[in-house]
């Protein structure tokens, strides 16, 4: 019997040994997950360094496509032809078969390339490149050879049964969402923290994500555009629990006891502080944000310096090297451009000074912290107590529980 | 928790008696009115009905009513359509600087169509200076706009007077009223007032979104902006939003029905307001003069506040479930300053922090007292924060 299938090729979790498995079920269960949404009845089959998915009777196929090149991992998608019965002469003429019904005998030249990983099939790879060239010759007299430079460069791949297909749909590459994982995202309304939850998603993480909530400075639109940034890289990541934390007594303290310059940075400190502690509760092993060096006041390395000496885990800075305008490359393919640059206030820039200190030092910021210690602990554990949690990119079994 | 919805400039809630004359025509009488059978007579006969209860509280014909979706298309309508029927005769048309954003920027897109557009000044109050509006008018000025009740502050304009001078220097201008905020307020006579053009939106009068109307003076020459079918007399092409327009007639009836005690209600909520705001520290009330609140539109107050930006003092009223608006709701969304408060010489360090507040026939004086005790409570917390 043939049938039709898709054909998965994965990036770079073929080379991982011994935790193989692991990268491949991830990669498969992400895949099955996205393709839920699409119909019912797809099934996603581990195959020796591929990944088969075989599909429903009725489905829509370019949303199929679409949802796949979401899945972090897939390197190429290939709507193949696949052939049970793989003995030569029927191989031959079912390969011809399917490049009849795909390409007729009109003018095209071609290549075939070969790959057997069934080392029992009787025909080395070669071998079978140059006389499945020779059957497609004789078969389709339009056709002409060209090892260079192919139109159609056809796929013959022998495992227990044959794979025929000569389309590769790119994927996003990256490991499987769950291979690799757990961080905790500090999420603002800008450009860059979505983009930089995705950057590391795309090395297989799972994400939640903080954000901090500034009422009545910061608006319910403001909010609100969080979470839908939220929801569009989930689309990407797998659901994020976002936790929204109030976060204006903390900021007010600040600004009622600090110097106004040094506003922003020790700010930042707790926002970190508190992001690390949702961090731990998660059992996340890193903290995610969006910093680019130099960007704004608080992202001279001289601040990083003092937001990141709060932080016993590890900070993934995704972004920290990119210019402005290679983050908003990103943002425009991921789709949060547009969210982005909604203009409602966030809780960093309401109260911002005018002239901010670039080259905190340590020291002094610490000395200035001291000034909050009647009741800054109390403030942030009321915070941390009162966050609200909210699940976006929830999958389709999940919403109906 | 109370609350206390003081947004009514920005719209309105809709009036049980509208509501369900607008289920009753989606449900039941939802026939196409230009359909030649029953169900389309039917349908028709709410536009007729409303067109009447409109025009009698205009004293003017029911031919002289055109529907529309509301304020903006009203605007648009009578600025773009008279402008462009009137190009023959002139290219010049006289706004003032304090105008509402649906009036303001079809004007400047008619800059486009080779037309000249100038805006009169305003004092302090609001007011129109007369004479310079007057200086403006040369013998190209086919069109003269001006807003009956500003949505900002409240400001209300001597319409009539306005009219009759402008009509003594060139009697042939068309003058067009934006009185969208105005209607439902004031007892309107187009042909005693000289006003050839006035535009009204639904939804600021207890009406649903969606709906409004323009007054056109029958000798008034309009060029359609939406052209198809043929419906409203050529004017306004597209099958009528039936279930709308009559939802307005029903709102209209309510709003001229004990007219003076309604409109009584709403100045002595305004009165009441003024009289209490001087409890919150730091306030400054715009555009009214001690004791001629009734001067000024009855649902409209314009506050400033020291040292608080309006954002900030708006999301904090809204946690205590006060909804009021910063600048005019319509343009929020763009964050610039109001070019209304700018116009009336508001300082420039309160621009960003003013509030207006804004009543209706259903708002309580109870209401009105817990905004007050709650802006008492907020306005020491929040003035001590601020941005440098």
């Amino acid at each position: 019997m043939n049938y039709r299938a898709f054909l998965i090729k994965y990036a770079e979790i073929g080379i991982k040994g011994k935790n193989r498995y692991v990268f491949e079920d991830a990669l498969c269960d992400r895949i099955a997950e996205k393709l839920a949404k699409v119909a019912e009845g797809f099934d996603v089959v581990r195959e020796q360094g591929r990944i088969e998915v075989n599909y429903p009777e009725n489905y829509d196929y370019d949303e199929a496509v679409s949802q796949m090149q979401k899945v972090f991992g897939v390197w190429e998608i290939c709507p193949a032809y696949v052939i049970e019965d793989a003995s030569w002469d029927n191989l031959a003429k079912k390969t011809g078969d399917y490049v009849e019904e795909r390409y007729g005998n009109t003018k095209h030249t071609f290549k075939v390339e070969a790959r057997r990983s069934d080392k029992s099939y009787p025909i080395t790879s070669p071998q079978i490149c140059a006389d499945m060239g020779e059957v497609i010759l004789k078969r389709f007299s339009e056709f002409s050879v060209d090892v260079h430079n192919p139109e159609i460069l056809l796929y013959v791949e022998i495992r227990n049964m044959a794979y025929v297909y000569s389309e590769s749909i790119k994927g996003p590459g990256g490991m499987p969402v769950g291979a690799n994982g757990h961080a905790m995202l500090l999420l603002s309304g800008g450009i860059d923290s979505p983009v930089a939850g995705y950057m590391v998603s795309k090395r297989g993480v799972t994400i939640d994500a903080v954000y901090f909530h500034a009422p009545p400075y910061t608006s319910e639109r403001a909010k609100q555009k969080v979470i839908d940034l939220a929801k569009l890289i989930s689309v990407y990541t797998g659901p994020i629990k976002l936790h929204v934390v109030n976060f204006t007594d903390v900021q007010l303290a600040i600004i009622d006891k600090c110097p106004r310059d040094e506003l922003t940075i020790i700010m930042r400190r707790y926002m970190m502080r508190i992001a690390e502690h949702f961090a731990y509760e998660n059992k996340c092993q890193a903290l995610i944000t969006g910093e680019s060096i130099g960007q704004v006041a608080s992202q001279t390395p001289q601040s990083l310096v003092a937001t990141n000496a709060v932080c016993t885990l590890p900070v993934y800075r995704p972004v920290i090297a990119f210019d402005k305008q290679d983050i908003v490359d990103i943002a425009e393919k991921i789709n949060t451009y547009e969210t982005s640059i909604q203009p409602y206030e966030d809780c960093c820039t309401i109260f911002v000074a005018k002239h901010p200190v670039t080259k905190p030092n340590l020291n002094i910021i610490k000395k200035s912290e001291e000034l909050l210690t009647e009741k800054i602990d109390e403030l942030v554990q009321t915070a941390i107590d009162t966050d609200e949690l909210i699940i976006v990119g929830k999958h389709k079994k999940h919403e109906e529980d | 928790m109370m609350e206390a919805y003081l947004d009514n400039a920005a719209t309105t809630r809709v009036c049980d008696a509208a509501a369900q004359t607008v289920l009753k025509v989606m449900r039941e009488d939802y026939g196409n009115p230009s359909s030649k059978h029953m169900k389309g007579f039917d349908a028709e006969q709410y536009i007729k009905k409303s067109t009447e209860i409109i025009a009698g509280t205009l004293k003017c014909q029911p031919k002289e009513i055109i529907f529309t979706s509301g304020g903006t298309e009203s605007n648009n309508m009578a600025l773009c359509g008279a402008a462009l029927a009137m190009k023959r005769s002139g290219n010049k048309i006289i706004s003032s600087c304090f105008e509402h954003a649906s009036v303001y920027s079809p004007l400047i897109s008619l800059k486009d169509f080779d037309f000249d557009v100038e805006f009169a000044p305003v004092d302090e109050l609001g007011h129109i200076k007369l004479d310079e509006l007057l200086n403006m008018i040369d013998d190209n000025t086919t069109l003269v706009s001006i807003m009956y009740v500003n949505n900002e502050v409240g400001a209300v304009q001597d319409i009539a007077g306005i009219s009759k001078a402008v009509k003594a220097k060139k009697p042939d201008i068309v003058f067009h009223v934006d009185a969208i905020q105005a209607y439902g307020k004031y007892r309107i006579n187009p042909k005693k007032e000289g006003i050839d053009l006035l535009s009204v939106s639904g939804h600021k009068i207890h009406a649903p979104k969606g709906s409004g109307f323009l007054y056109a003076d029958e000798k008034v020459k309009l060029r359609p902006l939406i052209f198809g079918g043929g419906q409203q007399k050529n004017r306004r092409s597209g099958t009528e939003n039936v279930p709308a327009i009559a939802g307005l007639g029903e709102a209209v009836r309510e709003a001229y029905e004990d007219f003076e005690k309604k409109i009584d209600h709403i100045y002595s909520l305004k009165e009441h307001f003024l009289e209490r705001i001087g409890e919150v520290q730091g306030t400054y009330v715009n555009a009214v003069l001690e004791n001629q609140v009734r001067k000024t539109a009855p649902h409209i107050v314009s506050i400033s506040f020291d040292n608080i930006k309006a954002e900030v003092l708006l999301h904090a009223l809204e946690e205590k479930q006060v909804y009021v608006s910063s600048g005019s709701a319509c343009s929020s969304n763009h964050p610039g300053i109001s070019s209304t408060l700018q116009a009336i010489g508001v300082k420039k360090e309160l621009l960003d922090s003013t509030l207006r507040f804004s009543f209706s026939r259903y708002t309580t004086m109870e209401e009105i007292d817990y905004c007050i005790d709650v802006l008492k409570e907020l306005v020491p917390i929040y003035s001590r924060f601020t941005r440098r």
